[in-house]
């Protein structure tokens, strides 16, 4: 059984419709890179997938769960995926440490002392335990997302959703982002990644999803959708954008 | 808080509150809350009425003061807190009020100011505050006038400093590091 799978997704914004019924499936471990042009529909996707945006039709679930169901406990459900966001959305009152620590707190019901020593550890996983007494506003941005990561990390979530996690990055800084990234798929963690980092897709990834105009028009390996794939948009979709950004191998 | 997150019924209730409270003058609700009363034989004395008047016009006040705040908190604050499971009350309390109450301060240094000010209003219901104090003293020592008066504004320049300097001194205690604007408080340099 697919750890996480999303069924014929719709979603329309008023007449016009920014998915039009797309389905993805996510094995437990597997990391998959959605890419595509802008506009067309992958943050939706990802926030249709969490019901932070419900699709208009189609259907979730997670490990045998239903998200779209009806009076689902969608905060428990919610609990069990992270999610990354472009702009870190960082709680700007908390130190870093308070950040990671508010979810088990808040969320788990774990205590002070406990979460407080799961959201050290954590903090040390993506590199920043030195940094947990310092405010959002005090941190650089790809340190502010790495504890954004931290703080997914730290509700041991079974898969977590990356929305374009370096997109708002200064490029000196989106390597170290990608390198947490990288040792989590490492270790085994399910990750569902929008982004346009070619390099990190192609090393990382076990599936490309290429989406154009609310649609998966292909998806495969990285050795298939680079070296021949069989849609003419994904390759010249795929020549265009590692011409625009490069193929950075962090 | 009705406005932004109460649904549809609760927000205009807050709405019709807040129109009513804001749009009647001081004086005139003093007078409604201390005659009004009256007529259906409930006698509530001119402090009482002032107390009720002045507080639920400012809580309409303090209210938009608030309302400002709260939605002057990046959606994304709330996105995050939803999205690791957090219930919307969850979030509200623990993500969104704290951040708000840190922005509103500003505002509620203004509204204090301004409740205490109108204080001098109950004077015209006939009770006995600061200034009809005063009146009695120079009503019959007309020399006495101005020393009085002025000792009456002196009065107000103490509560409001006191006032606005304690509340001050709570917006930089609970200021976040980093955020501050710049120059503020010496504790960024100024640009």
């Amino acid at each position: 059984m697919s750890l996480l799978k999303a069924e014929e997704i719709h979603k329309r914004y008023g007449k016009e419709e920014v998915l039009k019924g797309v389905s993805i499936s996510l094995e437990r471990g597997e990391t998959k890179v959605i890419i595509g042009p802008s506009g067309t529909g992958k943050s939706t996707l990802l926030r249709c997938i969490n019901q932070l945006t419900p699709p208009d039709q189609g259907r979730v679930w997670l490990d045998g769960e239903e998200l779209t169901r009806p009076h689902a406990d969608i905060n428990a459900l919610r609990a069990q995926i992270g999610f990354v966001f472009q702009s870190f959305n960082l709680f700007s009152h908390l130190t870093a440490l308070q950040n990671v620590r508010i979810g088990p707190r808040k969320v788990r019901g774990m205590k002070k002392d406990e979460a407080t020593k799961l959201a050290m550890e954590e903090l040390d996983r993506v590199g920043l335990a030195e940094k947990a007494a310092a405010y959002p506003a005090q941190l650089s941005g790809g340190q502010q997302q790495r504890v954004s990561i931290a703080r997914a990390l730290a509700m041991s979530p079974k898969l977590i959703l990356f929305d374009e996690p370096t997109s708002a990055l200064d490029p000196e800084l989106i390597g170290e982002v990608l390198d947490v990234m990288i040792g989590l798929a490492k270790d085994g963690m399910t990750m569902l990644v929008v982004s346009h980092e070619m390099g990190f897709a192609r090393s990382v990834a076990d599936e490309i999803v290429f989406m154009e105009n609310g649609v998966v028009v292909e998806q495969g390996t990285p050795d298939k959708m680079f070296r021949d794939s069989e849609h003419p948009r994904t390759g010249e979709f795929l020549r265009k954008i590692t011409e625009l950004y490069g193929e950075t191998e962090s | 808080m009705l406005q932004v997150y109460g649904g549809r019924t609760l927000s205009r209730i807050a709405y019709v509150y807040e129109w009513i409270f804001r749009s009647i003058p001081a004086l005139v609700l003093i007078f409604l809350f201390y005659y009004g009363p009256a007529k259906f034989g409930w006698f509530i004395s001119a402090f009482q009425a002032a107390v009720l008047a002045l507080g639920l016009r400012s809580s309409a006040y303090q209210s938009q003061i608030f309302r400002g705040a709260i939605e002057a908190i990046p959606a994304g604050q709330m996105l995050a807190a939803r999205s690791m499971g957090m219930g919307r009350f969850r979030a509200v309390v623990s993500i969104i009020l704290p951040q708000a109450f840190r922005l509103s301060i500003a505002g509620w240094t203004n509204e204090f100011s301004s409740v205490i000010k109108d204080t001098t209003l109950v004077y015209a219901a006939g009770y006995t505050e600061i200034l009809r104090t005063a009146r009695a003293i120079y009503d019959t020592r007309i020399y006495l006038t101005m020393p009085t008066l002025i000792l009456v504004a002196l009065v107000f320049l103490v509560f409001t400093y006191g006032g606005n300097r304690a509340l001050g001194l709570l917006e930089r205690k609970i200021s976040t590091p980093g955020l501050q604007m710049p120059g503020r408080a010496g504790r960024t340099e100024r640009v």
